[in-house]
This record gives C-alpha cells, structure tokens and sequence, in this order.
C-alpha cells in the first residue's frame, strides 16, 4: 500500500520537475541547434542534429566578458565579508547600543529597489569618474549582498556559545584576536552561505551593469548576452549557448552546495 | 573582583559564573567604564558597515532625493547648477499619460504574480512535505530556475514565446490554438512577463512554506488522523492556519521584491508595445537610461514614489515579523 503511493508521488514529483525544468531543457536544446534549424517549425524537440557552433562562438567571443565576471564576483565576496563579519560579530556578541537600529536599517536596506540605487551611484559616478568601471561595479554589486550577509552571519554567530569566547579570552585573547581565530573559523559554514550569494548575485546582475558599464572594456558575461541580443538577432543558437555558461555558476552551486542555498533562502527571510 | 579592566575577561576569570553557565549579567559599581570600553569596541568592529551604509545607501539616496527636486541634465551634471524646481518633477510625472498605466501594470504584476507563486509554492511545499524516493533530489532541482541569471531566464523565455519559432506557439498550433504574439501586442506582454516571473518565483516561496511545514509539529496531524479528519481537512484545519504567520512573512517579502523587477521586463518587452508591460521600475529606467536624452529628474521621481510603496509594504514585513518573534 505505501510503496505504491510512493510510486504515485515519485511519478507525479517528475512529471511535475519536468513541466518546471522545461525552460532550461529548451535554453540547451536551442543552444546546440542548427543555424539553419532555428526558424524550424515546428522546432526540433531533441537536439537530434546537434552543433557546437554557438559554443564555438562563445569562446571566441565572450571570455573576456567572462574573466571580468568573475573578477567581479570574487571581488564582491571578498568586500562583502570583509564588511558583514565584524560588524555581525558585534551585534551577535558585543551587544553595541543602537545595535536593533541598525539591524533594522539593514532590512530596509534590502527592500531598496536596485533602479533607484543605480541611478544614485550614476549620478556619485559621473563625477568620481567611477563609471564603465570594475571597481565601481564590484562596490555597486556589494550592495545587494552586504546586508544580507550581516543578516546571516548575525544569525549563525549568536549560535555560538560564549563559552568557547570566555575561553579565548581566558588565553589571553583580545576582540580582534577572538574574532579571527575563533568566531571566523568557527563559522565557516555561514562564510561558504554568503560568499556563494555574494557571487551568484555579482555574476548575475544586470542592471548596474547596464546602467553603471554602459561603454566600458572590460563588461560582465550579462552584458555580453545582452549585447548578442541586440546585435545578431538570428543566431539564438550562440545566445542560448552563453546563457548556458553563464548558468554554469549556479549549476555547481546547486550541486556543490545544496544545503547551504536552502539555509540562505530561508534565512533570508525566517529567522529560526 | 570589584575594579575590573574588563567586564568580560571578569566574566571569564570567574569560575562560579562560568560554571552557571550563561548568567544574566550583573550590573556592579566601577564596571562603567570598563562598559563605555566594551561599547566602543562593538561599534569598532561596526563602523567599516556603518561607514559602508552611509556612503553606498544613504548617500546614493540622497542624491536621488535632491535630483527629484531639481532639473537634471547631462550638462547640468558636469557644470553642477542644475536649478532647483521643487515638487515640478512629481507633478509633471503624475500628469504624466504613462502614469496611470504603470500604476495599474505594476499593481497588476505585483497581486498576479504572488497569487500565483504564493498558490503554487504552497501546493509544491505540501506535495513534497511526505519524503519520498528522490524528493529531496526534485526539491533541489526545483531551485534551479531561481538560482539562474534573470538575463538568462529572461532571454530563455523571450525566444521560447518569439512569435514566429517560439516553442510555446508551435506547442499552442499543435493543440489546435491560434498562435498568439506574446512579446508584440498589447493585451498579451504583461501577461507574458508575469508568466516568466511567476515562474523565477515558485523555488523561493515552495522553499521557505516547506520549511515552514517542517516546523509544524507532527503530533499535531496524528490527533486529528484519530480524530478522522481526511486529508482535505487537515490542510484546511491544520496547515492552512498554522502556516499564517510564515505565509505572510513569504506574501510580503514577494510583494517588495516583485515591486523591484526590472530584468525580466526589461530584456522581454522594455515595457512595451508602447507602455503595455511598463511598470514603475521599468518607466524610472526607460526615462533615466533608456534614451539617448536622459530625463535623471522625472526618472529619480518616479523612483522615489517606488521607494514610498515598498517601505510601506517593507515596514508591514518588519512589524509581522516582530510579532512573530514575540510569539
């Protein structure tokens, strides 16, 4: 009797994955689909004639965007740890007054809609000379990820027992110490959690990009599809076939760290 | 034990409080100092973040409170004595012809979307509640449409509902259906961009109703199977009830973040034909980045009226929250 019901729910749970999934199925599907195909109707639901040359087209042309990608995101994670831990440590252990203030600026912070910074930090940009920058779009994409990763390491360090603190400071340990010996190591788990945010938001953002690196050399992988997009409009095998490696992040992320995207999610939003 | 240098090395050093474990610390005579030390510590560890907020959020605001009141153009930004027009902005996009269908478009994009997400997350997060063989495999899967780039999603989409080659028409013909123009007319690009941002939404709200489930306890159904309640009425007795405060937290957090969509619209239809898919977000960027002519004014105007919606529903968030907390 329950082995059958489960069957019934393994069925339904697959069909139901695979009506969802549909859209990434087709993103790869196109992305290895004849030039020729393309305006195929109907179109051909199996790359039964499967090509590389989208993909050989987006290794010629968008590994810069990539590399820059990358230096963006690992740039963001890096300010955005650097920034959220301390100020986390405090307001999980250090009891600062004013402390609930600034978690509550913080939530707002976050509730912002990214147009209106955009068009704040063009406006500051203009006149630095920060604009079709990477260090501008590395400071301007940190803004997602910093009150979120305050709010998390917020959540995890108050889990930590004061015991294990009393201690290092029984050894002779001051804050600064105490902190990164002990607090940092002890929190891996939430440093893997807002890094891995940190980085997918970085790769994947698209409007300071737009706004912010308008004309510049060195641009994101979100801007080279967008700019596919505009300039050849028929080879949807080579936008497809970017899409694709700009999912690439997420992918490993999905696999490698499962775990820790569901206690993001959650955490961004319940606190336990 | 009376002069301490430091409250918590005192704390530490103490053998009775350690071994009570973590006592309610005590309020002693000549600790005050030794308490202003402490305060300036904790805010040393704040002040880079502290620092951070006020030049990469407050000031960026700001400035877009002060280009709202004033006129802004290129040349005005470079020679720096744009005149100061007061409310001119915001009367000028209120008496705007696009304003009265943004407001309708983002009202509807926002209530459609999370009626949508929110029904079908909760469906899922139930449907998945019992393990089953590959349940958690599925579950992790389901979190792959949000985890991609929006640019990604949002071009998938695009060429999946083209007119001409777009899969979702061929599949319509095959079924006997007219095909439709999606992204080109103007009673279909808003329902065509809410198909796509419902479908980015269902991983966040199935993930957080699942683990509000989770936290439901198990006794709670076993009384009621005794009890001879049926499955339709324990979710409407049980779960439904007790989910509450979980599903306004997820209805409200939606409600701020589908107030911000940009991307999906944007690469989709740039809120066209004409304003058929514009919603605030997408008319604020069209007026300050979408022209060769930037009109940063009127743009940070209607940006700042977003700002006025979103704390609303933002500060609703924080209070249901707080409640939650106390209960």
């Amino acid at each position: 009797m329950s082995a059958r019901r489960s069957w019934w729910r393994i069925v339904v749970g697959v069909l139901l994955t695979a009506v969802m999934l549909f859209p990434v199925y087709w993103m790869i599907n196109v992305s290895l689909t004849q030039t020729a195909d393309m305006r195929k109707d109907p179109p051909n639901l199996f790359p039964i004639d499967a090509t590389f040359e989208g993909y050989q087209q987006v290794f010629s042309d968008q590994l810069p965007f990539l590399g820059t990608s990358l230096i963006i995101g690992l740039g963001t994670v890096i300010l955005t740890v650097v920034l959220s831990a301390p100020a986390a440590y405090s307001l999980a252990k250090l009891r600062p007054k004013g402390g609930g203030t600034l978690n509550f600026i913080l939530l707002i912070a976050q509730m912002i809609p990214a147009v209106i910074m955009a068009m704040g930090f063009y406006a500051i940009y203009l006149n630095l000379g920060l604009l079709d920058s990477v260090p501008g779009l590395i400071l301007a994409d940190s803004t997602i990820a910093v009150p979120f990763g305050v709010l998390i390491f917020t959540a995890f360090m108050s889990g930590i027992p004061n015991e294990l603190l009393q201690a290092a400071t029984i050894d002779g340990a001051g804050h600064w110490r105490t902190f990164r010996s002990v607090v940092m190591p002890v929190s891996r788990n939430s440093i893997v959690t807002v890094s891995l945010f940190a980085f997918l938001w970085a790769w994947s953002d698209f409007i300071f990009a737009n706004s912010l690196d308008g004309g510049g050399a060195l641009q994101p992988i979100t801007m080279g599809i967008y700019r596919y997009i505009g300039n050849n409009n028929q080879q949807w095998n080579a936008i497809m076939a970017t899409a694709v490696v700009a999912s690439i992040p997420a992918a490993i992320l999905l696999v490698v760290a499962q775990k820790y995207v569901a206690a993001g999610v959650t955490a961004g939003a319940v606190k336990d | 034990m009376s002069s301490t240098q430091l409250s918590s090395r005192t704390t530490a050093a103490d053998p009775e409080r350690g071994a009570a474990g973590p006592a309610a610390p005590r309020l002693r005579a000549g600790t005050r100092k030794a308490k202003r030390r402490a305060q300036w510590i904790a805010w040393a560890f704040l002040a880079p973040v502290v620092v951070y907020l006020l030049v990469f959020y407050a000031y960026p605001l700001l400035r877009n409170l002060e280009l709202s009141f004033r006129d802004y153009t290129v040349a005005a930004f470079v020679s720096g004595n744009a005149q100061w027009v007061g409310f001119a902005n915001y009367i000028e996009v209120i008496q705007s012809p696009t304003f009265a269908p943004a407001l309708w478009n983002t009202a509807v994009f926002t209530v459609v979307s999370i009626i949508f997400q929110f029904t079908i997350g909760l469906a899922l997060a139930v449907f998945f509640y019992r393990h089953f063989p590959l349940s958690g495999t599925l579950r992790a899967l389901f979190l792959v449409p949000w985890l991609l780039p929006l640019l990604v999603s949002a071009s998938t989409w695009s060429w999946m509902l083209n007119s001409d080659s777009g899969v979702v028409n061929s599949f319509l013909e095959a079924v006997g259906l007219p095909a439709i123009n999606w992204l080109t007319s103007p009673q279909w690009s808003l329902i065509a961009v809410l198909i796509a941002n419902i479908w980015i939404g269902i991983p966040f709200n199935l993930v957080i109703l699942y683990s509000g489930l989770q936290n439901i306890p198990g006794d709670v159904y076993e009384a009621a199977s005794i009890d001879g309640a049926n499955g339709w009425q324990r979710f409407w007795r049980i779960t439904f009830p007790l989910l509450r405060p979980v599903s306004a937290i997820t209805i409200l957090l939606g409600l701020v973040y589908t107030l911000k969509v940009f991307d999906i619209i944007w690469i989709m239809t740039r809120g066209g034909p004409g304003t058929a898919s514009t919603t605030f977000a997408i008319w604020a960027y069209q007026q300050g980045f979408g022209s060769t002519l930037p009109a940063f004014s009127p743009a940070a105007a209607v940006g700042n009226l977003l700002i006025i919606i979103a704390f609303v529903f933002g500060l609703i968030y924080i209070r249901v929250q707080r409640r939650m907390d106390i209960s």
